[in-house]
């Protein structure tokens, strides 16, 4: 009997060592550490491009290849960002209706405060990103919401971005476990294939930047948010960060989902957060 | 022989209708099961403009009373479909390949 005994205990222990060591990986390989990931995300990223300056990776694609960085330096003395520019600025000063401004929505008058953006607001549960800040102020002073994807958000952003030039992101996770939540399923996003042309955000901006795709040298995703918003030769204008990635997931042929769903908001908070200590260099310019 | 003209004129006569008719009946439930499909990939999260595409082509090719060229577009469509609710599934691990670790 005590025989029996001592051999089921040895087998209950060893099955569940067994188990132990199987799960234990597979623990460890799911386990969400955003401070672990952005230092792998940077050390990929340097040591691809050992070349390149680290505040430089916000160059985006001038930052992959000299002759397009000399073309840079060169627009950048007239840049075509200069108009929409000037537009934030009077819009940004403007009153609304009721008196108020958007100076009244935002710390410290919503004056060098990009790099503080997307945040993750626990009241809500959900990450809030400038575009939807803005909105939000807009409506809650009874204006009607801006298009995310067209001028005047575009305009508003990039003056928001100008006012924190060289101000490094400095996204935080607070101790909520929704807002881990919220930065792994942006992460997910990212790496997710989708699209006819089975393509993630990662299949350009991790596996080939540096490489052309048409005509195009593709941006490294470190620093990738940092230059937002943008205006695009392609496009002949500027475009927020929202129009980015709908326009990104229309040309892979998968349907986009409307401008500020959850998975914008997501990869939006993930890819800002992994680019933490990279200045601001918002509004940018792209071929 | 007259019965037998008859019957010969029933039979081929008739084809053409009978064809028509099922060609409509057929396009109505591939076409169900194209949206369907597309519905599914929906609720993943996953759909192609492909399949919209497929899908809207099917549409107007059988309001112009044109059922083949329907029926193909709605077969079409339910394969994109699949082939999107399939990426969406194996996509639920498949993505960790992917991350920089």
């Amino acid at each position: 009997m005590i025989m029996r005994s001592a051999i089921h205990f040895a087998a209950a222990a060893i099955a569940l060592a067994l188990a132990f060591a199987a799960v234990l990986p597979g623990v460890a390989a799911d386990t969400i550490d955003p401070v672990a990931d952005a230092k792998a995300f940077r050390k990929f990223f340097t040591d691809k491009f050992p070349k390149v300056k680290l505040e430089d990776f916000v160059n985006g694609p001038y930052s992959m290849d000299e002759d397009l960085h000399r073309q840079w330096e060169v627009k950048e003395q007239f840049p075509p960002y200069e108009f929409s520019l000037e537009m934030g600025k009077e819009m940004f000063s403007k009153p609304f209706k009721n008196g108020k401004s958007y100076e009244d929505c935002f710390p410290n008058k919503g004056i060098g405060i990009r790099q503080n953006y997307p945040y993750f607001d626990e009241k809500e549960g959900k990450v809030v990103t400038l575009e939807l800040a803005l909105n939000r102020c807009r409506e809650a002073n009874g204006e009607p919401p801006f298009s995310y994807v067209k001028d005047e958000m575009a305009a508003l952003t990039a003056y928001m971005a100008f006012t924190s030039r060289g101000k490094p992101f400095d996204i935080k996770i607070p101790n909520d476990p929704r807002a881990l939540e919220a930065y792994q399923n942006g992460k997910e996003y990212f790496y997710t294939r989708r699209g006819q042309l089975n393509f993630s955000c990662a299949t350009c901006h991790v596996q080939i930047p540096g490489e052309r795709i048409r005509a195009e040298v593709l941006a490294p995703a470190l620093g990738i948010l940092n230059a937002m918003p943008i205006y695009r030769s392609e496009w002949s204008g500027m475009g927020t960060t929202s129009r980015r990635f709908t326009t990104c997931n229309s040309q892979i042929r998968g349907v986009p989902f409307n401008p500020q769903d959850d998975e914008y908001r997501n990869v939006e908070y993930y890819l800002s957060y992994v680019s933490n200590g990279l200045p601001i260099s918002g509004p940018g310019a792209r071929p | 022989m007259r019965n037998l003209l008859i019957a010969f004129l029933l039979l081929f006569g008739s084809v053409p209708l009978v064809l028509a008719a099922s060609s409509e009946a057929d396009f109505k439930a591939a076409y169900a099961a194209a949206e369907a499909a597309n519905k599914e990939a929906g609720s993943l999260r996953n759909q192609w403009t492909v399949t919209a595409a497929a899908l809207n082509a099917a549409k107007k090719a059988a309001d112009a009373g044109d059922f083949d060229k329907a029926i193909a577009s709605s077969k079409e469509a339910e394969a994109l479909a699949k082939a999107s609710i399939f990426q969406a599934t194996s996509e639920k691990e498949a993505w960790k390949a992917l991350e920089i670790r």
